[in-house]
């Protein structure tokens, strides 16, 4: 194993507990191996900073293979590192250049409080979900895959927004914190198919007032979601989201009933 | 949820601000159209347009109407922009994203330059005209006498300075819509992959005729004083 390696400056957020002050702390990690995943040459630093006795730096991961929607992480200005369309975990080493300053921050949004260093709370995006990210299913026998036909460009479109891992860039970029573009994907997944279809209206009220609730932000159209998204997720999604909330709440609709 | 509290989430007061905007967007259609007879070399039409702009009954009514969409726009920015800031929250980012259209994230400070010269524009003329301030001689055409606003506006466009400051606002205004007038488009979820392209490309050639017209009123005339 003689691959190529660099040595690394990191700026790193450190934060000792929520709603605790934090500061960056600088750090030098030598001979990493372009080959190693921007996760594993933290994991090298924290085992460094634990020979010394030091508190390993907290950052959120679990799959790492961009599918789990665990990892996080600012880097250098933009959610999951420089590249497109990928996840800190898919981030590779080779991206940096030797000797070169890498700034790490947590998401930073009113709803996503920091936790501890750059480990961020995202239960808001449950309690979006939990609010209406579903389908109600009449449990009994399993229906025939084709019984109900779903055109072929249609099931795309939703498999695009079902794409959504839920891990918070959108938010981290948007100046405005706006959730709109996960909200979006969520309900565009399900209102896009039939069975999503019975209670598209009671979704769309529920889940935007849950975003709201959380308190994060409006959506300007800046399009910085879309371009930061390791998923491509396309704003198109957010105004279908609006006309879903907005024909929800001029017409009648299932929430006419309750009470 | 009831409509009432729909207006009052986020994507509600987005859709006010997307309404109030594009009411305002055709506003500028009618204001520019209009002011194009400054540019007719009589002061005869100029002054004609504006004394049935400011005597014809209807016109009083949509005038009081579009006071209410310039009020609308300017008071949901106001509450969207708090409500933003404090979603962001205290600790700013060290190094800040650069993705995204970057016109859009200038709009308040776009918009709150356009209020500005409102104010400046409208103590400008519309006082004038109301006789709320300064002074305005009367003309008389086809035996109907008139207030001569072509010479107020003839006057101040003699002065370079306020030229430059037109022609500047004017350039803000281009920016504004830039981003505003596509952006209230997606904001009603008119988002379609046959009509975007159309609606991206008017608003694109609305942001620069409109402005570049409005600017050309003041620079035509000043090199005619």
């Amino acid at each position: 194993m003689a691959g190529k390696t660099i040595n690394i400056k990191l700026k790193i957020w450190r934060q000792a507990g929520e709603n605790k002050p934090g500061k960056f702390e600088s750090y030098e990690v030598n001979d990493v191996s372009v080959d190693m995943s921007f996760l594993e040459m933290l994991d090298v630093l924290n085992e460094n900073e634990l020979k010394k006795g030091n508190d390993p730096i907290h950052f959120d991961h679990d799959c790492r293979e961009g599918i789990c929607g665990m990892c996080s992480l600012y880097i250098n200005g933009k959610p999951h590192g420089p590249k497109h369309g990928i996840t800190t975990c898919q981030l590779h080493m080779r991206t940096f250049n030797d000797g070169e300053t890498i700034v790490v921050e947590p998401w930073r949004a009113s709803a996503f409080p920091v936790l501890k260093d750059l480990v961020v709370d995202r239960t808001s995006f449950d309690r979006i979900m939990q609010a209406g990210g579903y389908v109600t299913v009449s449990t009994g026998g399993v229906p025939d895959a084709n019984e109900i036909a779903i055109p072929k460009t249609v099931a795309d479109e939703a498999m695009d927004a079902a794409q959504c891992i839920g891990c918070g860039a959108c938010v981290a970029a948007c100046k405005n914190a706006s959730a709109m573009l996960f909200t979006s994907a969520k309900v565009s997944q399900l209102a896009l198919l039939p069975q999503g279809g019975a209670e598209r209206k009671r979704r769309a009220l529920a889940m935007v007032e849950q975003h709201d609730a959380e308190g994060f932000g409006a959506c300007t159209n800046t399009g910085a979601c879309e371009a930061v998204c390791p998923k491509e997720i396309s704003i198109t999604h957010i105004a279908r989201l609006n006309r879903e909330f907005t024909r929800a709440s001029f017409s009648g609709n299932e929430t006419d009933y309750q009470n | 949820m009831s409509w009432q509290k729909s207006l009052s989430s986020t994507i509600g007061r987005k859709i006010m601000m997307s309404l109030s905007g594009i009411l305002l967007i055709l506003f500028l259609a009618g204001h520019v159209s209009g002011n194009m007879t400054l540019l007719m070399g009589k002061a005869d039409a100029f002054n004609m347009y504006a004394h049935f702009m400011s005597t014809n009954p209807l016109v009083q009514v949509v005038a009081n109407v579009f006071k209410l969409f310039f009020l609308a726009h300017i008071v949901y920015a106001i509450i969207l922009t708090a409500q933003n800031k404090k979603a962001r929250g205290g600790q700013a980012y060290k190094v800040t994203n650069k993705d995204g259209s970057q016109v859009s994230k200038y709009m308040g400070v776009l918009g709150s330059v356009i209020a500005v010269f409102l104010v400046v524009h409208l103590a400008q003329y519309w006082a004038v005209m109301h006789e709320l301030r300064g002074e305005i001689s009367t003309t008389t055409i086809d035996g109907v006498e008139m207030k001569d606003l072509y010479s107020v506006v003839a006057v101040s466009y003699a002065n370079p300075m306020i030229v430059a400051a037109y022609v500047i606002s004017m350039f803000v205004l281009a920016f504004h819509l830039w981003h505003g007038f596509a952006s209230a488009f997606q904001t009603l979820g008119l988002n379609n992959k046959r009509y975007t392209p159309i609606i991206a490309f008017l608003g694109k050639a609305y942001s620069i005729i409109v402005p570049v017209l409005f600017g050309a009123i003041p620079v035509v005339m000043f090199l005619n004083s």
